[in-house]
């Protein structure tokens, strides 16, 4: 379960729409499931179908996250034309068995979901979505 | 060994310890797909064997992540 105001997911929102038509990808940091920040990253891919984090921005955001006594609770990417579920990449590039995996779909309407992947399963995780 | 491992202090028993065995004791699954950070400097993963934590050292290692939607419905 992960639980995430409607103001942190108006930034993953319009992160996307600066991005796209490019998937547009970041960290999710909070204490005990409740997302209180997010970390827009750069998707070196630069694709609209793809996306892979800077490695060099994720240390910088997990160290920041630190400062704020939270951890990386989960990473947010767009599917700028796809639906809110994971792809058969996404599946397979999920190698992190700790944190989550949000999906922000940019089709109308537009629609979030998360998801726990591990050894290959995509199991839905509850989303609690707080004013 | 006194270790900070992610923001953690740890004691990891042993010496010589190399990076490759610290993300085993770990349980990294994928260690190809692990990026680590040495007092802050990246280890090229082809270091990760030969790589030597010390005293005091300060480790950081995540996770590839990438994945993507593939464009079209």
């Amino acid at each position: 379960m992960l639980s995430i105001s409607r103001r942190i997911l108006a930034e993953i929102y319009a992160h996307g729409l600066r991005d796209r038509p490019l998937e547009a990808c970041g960290y999710l940091a909070g204490r005990d499931r409740l997302v209180c920040r997010y970390y827009p990253l750069t998707n070196v891919d630069k694709s609209p179908e793809h996306f892979t984090l800077d490695p060099a921005e994720q240390f910088a955001a997990v160290r920041s996250a630190r400062q704020y006594g939270c951890n990386i609770l989960a990473v947010a990417h767009t599917h700028p034309a796809s639906p809110a579920r994971p792809s058969p990449e996404d599946i397979r590039l999920a190698y992190d068995p700790d944190i989550l995996y949000v999906i922000y779909s940019l089709l109308e309407p537009p629609t979030v979901k998360a998801f726990s992947i591990r050894r290959g399963q995509a199991v839905a995780a509850e989303l609690n979505i707080e004013e | 060994m006194n270790i900070i491992i992610n923001g953690q202090a740890e004691n990891i028993a042993g010496e010589n310890l190399s990076v490759a065995k610290l993300l085993a004791l770990k349980n990294v699954e994928a260690p190809d797909m692990v990026s680590v950070q040495l007092g802050g400097e990246f280890v090229p993963r082809a270091d990760f064997e030969t790589a030597k934590l010390k005293e005091n050292d300060t480790v950081d290692f995540l996770y590839f992540m990438g994945g993507g939607g593939g464009g079209g419905l």
